[in-house]
C-alpha cells in the first residue's frame, strides 16, 4: 500500500477530526452538571429530564415528526417517479425545464425557495399552518429523493425489465415486480433522506408554517438566540441519535439486501 | 390494453412531478418578481395591487399598470443592500476557496485508501449531512466563544494571553460555512478522483514527471469535474445563507440572506424582500445555470 501515504492518512484523520468534534463536543457537554455550556462541572442527566416537562418543545417534536413522515412518504413517491422520468425518457417536451427543477432546488437559497412558496400560499389563498409546511417540504425534500434514486437506476439493467415485459408484464406490474424490488434500497435511503432533510429544516420552515405548527428546529433556533445552554444541547443530543439510528438502520437494510442479492444470484449460477 | 396502460404508466411518471414542481416551484419564482412590483400596503396582504382572479382580463391590465419599479430604485438608493450583496458574494467565494483548500486532500486521501475502508470513509463524510445543519452551526458557538473551549485550549497550551475574538466576525462565518458545507465539497472531488485511472499518474512520472508535477498536470486537471461541481454546491448555497450569519456573524456582518430575513420578518416589508430575492435569484442564475449544465453532462455520460 504505497499509495496511501502517511500524508492522505494525516489529511483524513484531520478532515474527520474537524466534523466530528464540533459534534460529540456538543453531545458531551449535554451531560453538563453546570449551567454553563463551556466548563465541565461534573455528570448529569438533569437537562434530559428537564426536556421531559418542556411541553412546548414535546408538542414542537410532535409536529416535526408528524410533518417529516408524512412530507418523506409523499416526496418519495414523486421522487422516485421523477428519477424514472429522468433516467428512462431521455426525451419528451419540456425535458430541460423539467431536470432544471430537479437540481435547481439542491443548491437554490433556503430564504428565496422559503419566500417564494409563502407568497404562493398567500396569493391562492391558503391558510398558513401545518399542511402548506408539509406541502413546502414534500417539495424540497423530493428533488433529493430523485437524486438519490436516480444514481441507483442509472446503473439499473434494463433487460430483465424488457424481459418481463416479454413475458406479458403491464408496465405497472414490471415496475412493482421487477424494478421496485432492485431499487428498494435507494428508495428507502431516500424517503431515510428525505425525512431527515423535514426533521431539520429551520428556513423554509420558518416562512410557510402558520400559528399552531411551530417545528422543533424553529423551537430550538428561536432558543438559541437567547444564548447557548445544556437544554438545547440535550435535544440536539437526542436528535443527533434519532438521526444517526435511521441511518444505521438504513445501511444495515441495504447491506443485508446486498449480501441477499448476491446470494441469489451465485444460487442462480449454480443451478 | 397493455400498451393503453404502458402509456398512462409513462405519461404519469412524468406529469406528476412535473405538475408539481411548475406548481410549488416554478410558479412562486414568479410571483416573487410580481410582489416585488408591488407597493407596499398597510394590510394583510401587506402589498398592493393583490391578486384577483374575479376582476378578469380588464383587471389584471389594470393591475399590470399599476406596477412599478420602486422597490428596486429603493434597494439602489439605499447602499446596505449594493453592500450585502457584494459582502455576501465576497464571503461565499473565500468560504469556497477554504473549503476547496481542506477537502481536495481529504478527497484525495480517500481516493487513495485501500478499497476495503474506501466505503467506511465515505459513510464517515456523509454522515455529518444527515445532522441537523443548526445543531452543527449551533455547536460552533461553544467552541469560538471568548470563553469558549478553542480559547480554553489555546490560553491552556499558552499559545496566546489573550482570548481571540472570533465568534462574531467574519472568521465565525467562514468556519461555520466551511464545516456545514465540506461533505458537499469532499464528494464530487472523490467520485471524480476515484474513477480516475492510476497508470496515468505513473506514465507521467515515467516519463520524468516529479510525484508533485504529474499531481499538477495529471491528477488535479482530471479532477476538474468535481472541483467544480463542489465549488458550485458550496458557493451558491452560502451566498444566500441564513443561519450561519445569524447565530456565528456579528450585527455588522451584512449577508443578503439576513438582510432579507429581517426585511420579511421584522419590517413586514414584502414587496421590498420580494425584490431582494429576486436580485439574489439574478446574481446566482448563471451559477445555477452553470451547475445544471454540468450536472446534465455528468448524467449522459453516466448512462
Amino acid at each position: 500500500m504505497q499509495r496511501w501515504s502517511r500524508f492522505n492518512i494525516a489529511s483524513i484523520v484531520l478532515g474527520f477530526a474537524f466534523l466530528y468534534l464540533p459534534i460529540v463536543l456538543l453531545v458531551i457537554f449535554s451531560f453538563n452538571e453546570s449551567k454553563l455550556v463551556t466548563v465541565w462541572a461534573g455528570f448529569s442527566t438533569k437537562w434530559y429530564v428537564q426536556l421531559l416537562h418542556n411541553q412546548a418543545l414535546l408538542d414542537a417534536a410532535w409536529v416535526t415528526v408528524r410533518v417529516g413522515l408524512i412530507s418523506a412518504t409523499v416526496a418519495t413517491v414523486f421522487g422516485t417517479m421523477a428519477a424514472l422520468a429522468m433516467t428512462r425518457y431521455t426525451r419528451f417536451r419540456g425535458r430541460m425545464l423539467f431536470s432544471g427543477m430537479i437540481y435547481a432546488p439542491l443548491v437554490m437559497p433556503e430564504v428565496i425557495t422559503g419566500l417564494s412558496m409563502l407568497l404562493l400560499f398567500v396569493a391562492i389563498g391558503f391558510d398558513r399552518g401545518f399542511w402548506t409546511l408539509t406541502l413546502a417540504h414534500i417539495t424540497f425534500t423530493m428533488c433529493f429523493v430523485a437524486v438519490v434514486v436516480q444514481s441507483r437506476l442509472l446503473s439499473f439493467d434494463r433487460s430483465i425489465e424488457e424481459a418481463a415485459m416479454d413475458l406479458g408484464a403491464t408496465p405497472v406490474a414490471t415496475f412493482l415486480q421487477v424494478t421496485l424490488p432492485v431499487i428498494a434500497p435507494a428508495v428507502f435511503s431516500g424517503w431515510v433522506l428525505a425525512f431527515t432533510l423535514s426533521l431539520d429544516d429551520l428556513v423554509i420552515s420558518s416562512f410557510t408554517s402558520g400559528p399552531g405548527a411551530t417545528t422543533l428546529p424553529m423551537r430550538i433556533y428561536s432558543q438559541v438566540r437567547l444564548g447557548v445552554t445544556p437544554e438545547i444541547n440535550a435535544v440536539c443530543t437526542i436528535l443527533i441519535g434519532v438521526v444517526a439510528m435511521g441511518v444505521l438502520i438504513a445501511s444495515v437494510v441495504s447491506r443485508s439486501r446486498e449480501i441477499q442479492r448476491v446470494k441469489d444470484e451465485q444460487a442462480a449460477f449454480a443451478h | 390494453m397493455a400498451k393503453f396502460g404502458s402509456a398512462l404508466f409513462n405519461r404519469l411518471v412524468i406529469i406528476i412531478p412535473y405538475a408539481w414542481l411548475l406548481f410549488f416551484f416554478l410558479i412562486p419564482f414568479f410571483i416573487v418578481i410580481r410582489i416585488s412590483l408591488s407597493e407596499t400596503a398597510v394590510a394583510m396582504p401587506p402589498y398592493l395591487p393583490v391578486f384577483d382572479l374575479a376582476s378578469g382580463i380588464g383587471g389584471f391590465i389594470d393591475n399590470i399598470k399599476q406596477f412599478s419599479i420602486a422597490n428596486y430604485i429603493w434597494l439602489t438608493e439605499d447602499a446596505l443592500y449594493a453592500k450585502a450583496y457584494g459582502s455576501s458574494v465576497w464571503i461565499a467565494a473565500v468560504s469556497t476557496f477554504l473549503t476547496l483548500l481542506i477537502a481536495y486532500p481529504v478527497a484525495y486521501g480517500m481516493a487513495q485508501a485501500p478499497n476495503t475502508i474506501r466505503p467506511t470513509l465515505l459513510m464517515l463524510v456523509i454522515l455529518p449531512f444527515w445532522t441537523s445543519f443548526l445543531i452543527r452551526v449551533y455547536a460552533w458557538i461553544a467552541i469560538l466563544k471568548p470563553e469558549g473551549l478553542f480559547n480554553q485550549l489555546l490560553l491552556t497550551l499558552g499559545v496566546i494571553d489573550q482570548p481571540l475574538i472570533i465568534l462574531n466576525t467574519n472568521w465565525a462565518i467562514y468556519i461555520g460555512i466551511v464545516y456545514s458545507y465540506l461533505p458537499f465539497m469532499v464528494l464530487p472531488i472523490y467520485s471524480s478522483l476515484e474513477k480516475m485511472d492510476h497508470s496515468l499518474t505513473e506514465a507521467a512520472q515515467d516519463l520524468g514527471c516529479t510525484p508533485i508535477m504529474a499531481f499538477w498536470r495529471v491528477t488535479f486537471p482530471l479532477s476538474m469535474p468535481g472541483v467544480v461541481a463542489g465549488c458550485m454546491l458550496v458557493f451558491i448555497p452560502a451566498v444566500g445563507e441564513f443561519v450561519i450569519p445569524d447565530l456565528l456573524g456579528g450585527s455588522e456582518t451584512l449577508m443578503i440572506g439576513k438582510t432579507l430575513w429581517n426585511e420579511f420578518n421584522a419590517n413586514r416589508d414584502w414587496p421590498v424582500s420580494a425584490a431582494v430575492a429576486t436580485i439574489l435569484l439574478l446574481i446566482l442564475v448563471v451559477p445555477i445555470m452553470f451547475f445544471q449544465h454540468a450536472q446534465a453532462k455528468a448524467d449522459s455520460e453516466g448512462r
